[in-house]
């Protein structure tokens, strides 16, 4: 019988220490932002957003940012790691340089209150404004409102988007241009206009046919390398560019 | 904060003040975007080079209706080795202009563009450098000859 046992080698992992270099701001301290340097140890498939639980919890209590569910369904960790707009909690250490120091600041465009927090209401004013809800037209049906499969692929990818702002915030557009409406807000848009149950499509692209509306566009494809969830948003805005230009929805 | 207008917008307003006051002051680090981020900003930079150089470019042939000796005093004072350089340059940017330009409209129109964007960089960057290596050559030829002295 003991012959038998075959003892599963498990992976060692060795926590080693990574460097963060994260851009702090406490407004009623600070006046302007700077950089600040914690080690600490990290294995491997830890995350960025342990890291900075860390720090929070044995190291600086006053480091300040959002975070809810942990697990890339909320949307409350975006900000820039090294660089690029992601969220704390779907980054894993591994995939980062972590013979540098990780640099984590908070996501561009937005004003600044405390460290990793920005102010997220010109953002989600810019998602209000293109109705970003069921507009049915006729009597209310007695049962569901029914729609092929086909027709739902359509917009299914933008159905993904859990409003972390990575992508709006990534767009040198809406970094300079506050008035753009921004990726999230056309992809919430796309959603609803090639909805074959809705019908306020027209009126969306009357929203969007604007100087700040889609045209302010310039395809530098930042928001779709950006987007935590995957979705193809350039090529989201493009259809609604053409939809607007050839008018079919 | 649903159903407190007012003090959203108090936050808006001083956090806004903050960010004048010199928070957004270009603090960073540089935003790494792709192909897509960079042939933008190329885009630019080689727009507005080519239009400096047209600037220059009306100015120049204009004289000629001022007055032809300055107009054949002016091109003369072009004929030197780093005007020559300068267009290179200036094949270069407008060359890159043109093709990054075409791509431009095929992630606007075509509806597998935005997919292949990246591809089409590649493809416009291998276009450029078989045009430009044969282009440089023959741009810079006499250039050289004239500095090195020629071979035949």
């Amino acid at each position: 019988m003991t012959a038998a046992v075959v003892v599963p080698e498990t992976p060692v992992l060795i926590a080693q220490d990574v460097t963060f270099r994260i851009a702090r701001f406490l407004p009623d301290v600070d006046s302007e932002v700077h950089w600040e340097d914690f080690v600490v140890p990290m294995y491997p498939t830890d995350r960025v957003l342990d890291a900075l639980s860390k720090i929070k919890g044995d190291l600086d209590g006053t480091l300040s940012f959002r975070r809810s569910c942990g697990h890339g369904i909320c949307g409350s960790d975006a900000m820039r790691i090294n660089g690029r707009n992601r969220l704390a909690c779907k980054t894993l250490v591994k995939d980062l340089d972590s013979s540098k120091p990780i640099t984590v600041e908070a996501i561009k465009g937005l004003p600044l209150e405390k460290d990793l927090i920005v102010d997220m209401e010109p953002f989600f004013a810019a998602y209000r404004q293109v109705l970003p809800f069921l507009i049915p037209d006729g009597h209310e049906p007695s049962r569901e409102r029914l729609q092929s499969a086909e027709d739902r692929a359509i917009f299914d990818d933008g159905t993904k988007c859990i409003l972390c702002a990575c992508c709006t915030t990534s767009c040198p557009v809406y970094w300079t241009d506050g008035q753009y409406f921004g990726p999230a807000a056309i992809v919430a848009a796309h959603r609803f206009i090639f909805d074959s149950r809705d019908s306020g499509a027209e009126q969306r692209l009357e929203i969007l046919n604007d100087r700040e509306g889609v045209w302010r566009c310039r395809t530098t494809f930042n928001c779709t390398d950006a987007c935590p969830r995957g979705i193809e948003i350039t090529k989201a805005i493009q259809e609604v560019k053409r939809a607007l230009i050839f008018r079919r929805v | 904060m649903p159903g407190m207008p007012e003090v959203t917008t108090v936050d808006v307003a001083s956090s806004t003040a903050n960010l004048e006051a010199g928070v957004a002051k270009s603090f960073g680090t540089l935003y790494r975007g792709g192909e897509g981020m960079w042939t933008w900003v190329l885009q630019r930079v080689t727009g507005v080079a080519v239009f400096f150089f047209l600037f220059v470019h009306v100015l120049d042939t204009a004289l000629v209706r001022v007055s032809p000796t300055a107009y054949n005093s002016v091109i003369a004072s072009y004929k030197t080795p780093i005007v020559n350089l300068l267009e290179v340059g200036l094949v270069g940017a407008v060359l890159y202009h043109a093709l990054n330009g075409l791509r431009v409209i095929l992630v606007d129109f075509w509806s597998k563009g935005p997919r292949l964007q990246r591809q089409m960089t590649w493809v416009i960057a291998a276009v450029w450098v078989v045009v430009m290596v044969p282009g440089i050559f023959f741009m810079l030829k006499h250039t050289v000859e004239t500095i090195f002295g020629s071979t035949s």
